[in-house]
């Protein structure tokens, strides 16, 4: 049997972590990023490696465990998504300042596209922005090498080093060669030197000049310097991509039989960008087109903006993801070759939608009949999707929808008539960027209904713990926070749990606390219902409660228009309009019962 | 199988139909064959009952994703996603498609379909449609002459495959094989 296997992207990033002797890894989940913590750990065990691997509440507190990990001379990392790394960008800054004692690497994955993310950012940028290294990998195969070099340039250089994966390095797989991990364990040890762990400005004005040495001599550095892939190619042009880009073009130029021809070079280390290639490219080119996702960092330290030809010259698209076949255009322009034609029909697809069963369906219909014509705040998890149900007006980030139901308040405060304010926030996001907003809530005495859509798991990204779970990364246990004792310890007056499956009751208890809000302030109710798809994974289900539909269906619509479940098929025939149920999706969780205003839906008998 | 098989195959479904899980069987029998192989697949919100595609290759490639019009072979578990994919598949690729329909899809291809949610229905097993459509394909890649494909693999190679999957869970890979032999035989029909 050969040590080959298929590994997800992110399971490569998590190997590669482990192959260099990472012994503290922690993440907050995040598409595209959420599946490398659980590799780790998932290795952790098959290896029985005694290692620190966690889920912090969020990325910030993530970042700076891992990074007091590396204070102590032991080789740490962090995962995250890019829009987790604003989270975390305070510890950034600073710690690119002091610099590390053991290897630290911060793995920030990209999303252009976006796929599943609020935007398009560039982490590149970003490292860029705090002084940091950064190596952009190309394929699960190039992402796992990189953690080695990465703790390479991290301990030679004395400086946290990122690595910018994309979506489609990190949910591709490939197979690859397992490789040894090493036996040799650190020990911890902490060395005071208040001057660095500690500076203060005087000290940090030293440590500054100190990172800028570090990255002159970084942009040195020989193993990460850009190749030339195709050797022999010799022509005034030239071609520079990093990433998943460059991996497209590296097929699409042998395609278009031109990879003899245009010199073709590779960038691993985007910033800081090697001295000695910018002068090579600027001094043998006339014309340098550069492909990379989704900023142009390299083309910003491309000093020749006559000669080269990339974002900021709007050669390459500045939004969207650089799909095969638009580079494939690009190149084909650049090089005088008539492109291929490739005008797909443009079809929209089918939505996301709530699971069929999801208790934030039966939350979000009851919100609706508590608030009609409420302001719906919400924030980011499954329940975005409440948008489908008309349900979720605002989503920002992380805890927003908790501090913009007080300044839509706060707004509305001197206005003759204030609407009702109803805000919708996950378990796990609640504890992520919910709580100091709630406490400034209380402070503020913001009248508005906070719903905390407790469905006992991080559901979106995969069903990772929260800190209300009971158990960590490894399947350990660990101790627990109560939501509710929380939401108390923040000042809340109003607190009451309840049952979204429960409609009926559900429905009264949101209307009370919306009456209560209009003239004391916050009132939170936690809607607890463990997640279906959780449950279903685990091999669990509630009490089933079989629906159909009877004759008092007229096909009025008002089902699929406000209740929105995949399991409801609305039939518009000539002869009759109506609904039916499909059985494959219908999870008979009989919410249904107490939606339909004709009564329609009976209980099977 | 000669090692210089390059073969690019586009699975499409939705949420919860387990494109993914095709695509690694697909994968894990292309390791065991020794080919190389390189998958890219849709995780996060797009997987909430949303249209879900993964991009399959097998052989030598840097490159994750398939370009339109580049595709060997499609695989389809809802036929309403042929509008979105259908224009990934190169002249004269293959395609299997679940759909209880007259399949809408240009002539040209070698396309055919089956009613794996019927089938899937009928053995009581109503989350098998993915392995029902793989079986079919299966099927027809065993065929030499009319409809026949050229794919890496066969029957036998996805079984062991499933074998290895659910080795002790013996009534989930039952479930598995019946389900794979289920849309075989509907070829063979």
């Amino acid at each position: 049997m050969s040590n080959r296997r298929l590994l997800l992207g992110n399971e490569a990033i998590a190997r590669g972590l482990i192959e260099s002797g990472c012994a503290i890894a922690t993440s907050y989940p995040g598409t595209p990023a959420s599946e490398i913590l659980a590799a780790v750990a998932y290795f952790q065990k098959e290896e029985s490696l005694s290692m620190h691997t966690q889920w912090a509440v969020n990325e910030k507190v993530a970042f700076e465990i891992a990074y007091a990990g590396c204070q102590t001379g032991l080789r740490a990392a962090v995962s995250m998504k890019q829009v987790g790394l604003n989270v975390a960008s305070d510890p950034l800054m600073s710690a690119a300042y002091m610099g590390i004692n053991g290897g630290f690497v911060l793995i920030s994955a990209d999303d252009p596209g976006p796929h599943s993310s609020q935007t398009e950012q560039d982490s590149r940028l970003m490292a860029m922005f705090a002084k940091i290294p950064v190596l952009d990998p190309d394929s699960p195969r190039q992402a796992k090498e990189l953690m080695g070099v990465a703790y390479e340039i991290s301990e030679s250089f004395k400086t946290p080093v990122m690595v910018r994966p994309t979506t489609r390095v990190c949910h591709s797989r490939q197979d690859i060669a397992l490789g040894a991990i090493p036996k040799n364990k650190r020990q911890a040890k902490f060395e005071k030197n208040p001057a660095r762990w500690a500076a203060t400005p005087k000290f940090r004005l030293q440590l500054h000049r100190e990172l800028e040495e570090k990255l002159a001599a970084v942009a040195k550095y020989r193993p990460t310097a850009p190749q030339k892939l195709n050797r022999k190619a010799k022509s005034g042009k030239a071609i520079i991509a990093s990433g998943v880009a460059a991996a497209h073009s590296k097929d699409i130029l042998r395609e278009l039989k031109i990879w003899s021809k245009i010199p073709f070079y590779q960038v691993i280390q985007p910033f800081p960008l090697h001295r000695k290639f910018i002068e090579h490219i600027i001094d043998n080119y006339e014309d340098v087109l550069v492909i990379e996702e989704t900023m142009g960092v390299i083309e910003l330290q491309l000093a020749d903006r006559y000669r080269v030809k990339g974002k900021l010259s709007n050669t390459v698209p500045r939004v969207g993801e650089l799909s095969p076949e638009k580079i494939q255009e690009i190149i084909s322009k650049f090089v005088g070759l008539k492109s291929e034609a490739f005008t797909i029909k443009s079809a929209p697809g089918r939505r996301p939608t709530l699971c069929p069963g999801c208790p934030h369906r039966a939350s979000f219909f009851a919100i609706k009949k508590a608030a009609p014509r409420g302001i719906y705040t919400s924030d980011i998890g499954c329940y975005t999707l409440g948008l489908n149900l008309g349900a979720v007006d605002t989503v920002l980030c992380m805890g927003a929808a908790i501090s913009q139901a007080a300044g839509f308040y706060q707004a509305y405060k001197n206005e003759k008539k204030r609407p009702d304010i109803v805000a919708t926030i996950g378990d796990s996001t609640f504890f992520h960027a919910g709580v100091p907003a709630l406490i400034d809530a209380v402070v503020q005495k913001v009248g508005f209904v906070l719903v905390i859509l407790d469905n006992r798991t991080t559901a979106m990204t995969g069903n990772q713990p929260t800190p209300a779970t009971g158990h960590g990364a490894c399947g350990e246990s660990t101790e627990t926070v109560d939501i509710e004792s929380l939401v108390r310890g923040c000042g809340v007056k109003f607190i009451q749990e309840s049952n979204p499956y429960e409609l009926q009751e559900f429905t009264a208890l949101l209307k009370q606390a919306v009456k209560y809000s209009r003239k004391n302030g916050p009132a939170v109710v936690i809607s607890r219902y463990p997640c279906v798809l959780h449950r279903a994974r685990q091999g669990e289900t509630g009490e089933l409660i079989p629906v159909e539909v009877s004759e008092k269906c007229d096909g009025c619509g008002y089902c699929i228009k406000h209740f929105e479940c995949p399991a409801l098929v609305y039939h518009d025939n000539k002869e009759e309009k109506h609904v039916s149920i499909d059985p494959i999706l219908c999870t008979s969780c009989g919410v249904c019962l107490n939606v339909c205003p004709k009564g329609a839906f009976v209980e099977k008998q | 199988m000669s090692k210089t098989v390059k073969q690019q195959i586009l699975i499409s479904g939705v949420g919860g139909q387990g494109v993914l899980f095709v695509t690694g069987l697909l994968a894990e029998a292309a390791i065991g064959k020794g080919l190389a192989v390189f998958t890219s697949e849709t995780h996060g919100m797009a997987q909430r009952g949303g249209t879900v595609v993964s991009h399959f290759k097998v052989g030598d490639f840097s490159s994750p994703l398939i370009r339109p019009f580049k595709a060997d072979g499609l695989l389809v578990l809802k036929d309403e996603n042929i509008a979105q994919h259908g224009s990934f598949l190169r002249k004269g690729g293959w395609a299997v498609v679940n759909s209880g329909n007259d399949l809408k899809i240009e002539k040209t291809l070698t396309a055919s379909g089956i009613d794996a949610d019927k089938l899937a229905q009928e053995i009581s097993n109503p989350k098998s449609v993915n392995l029902i459509v793989l079986g079919f394909a299966l099927a027809r890649a065993g065929q030499k002459a009319g409809d026949g494909i050229n794919l890496f693999c066969s029957l036998a190679d996805i079984k062991k495959v499933l074998r290895k999957r659910f080795g002790s869970r013996k009534k989930l890979l039952d479930a598995s094989v019946r389900a794979l032999e289920a849309g075989y035989k509907e070829y063979k029909k």
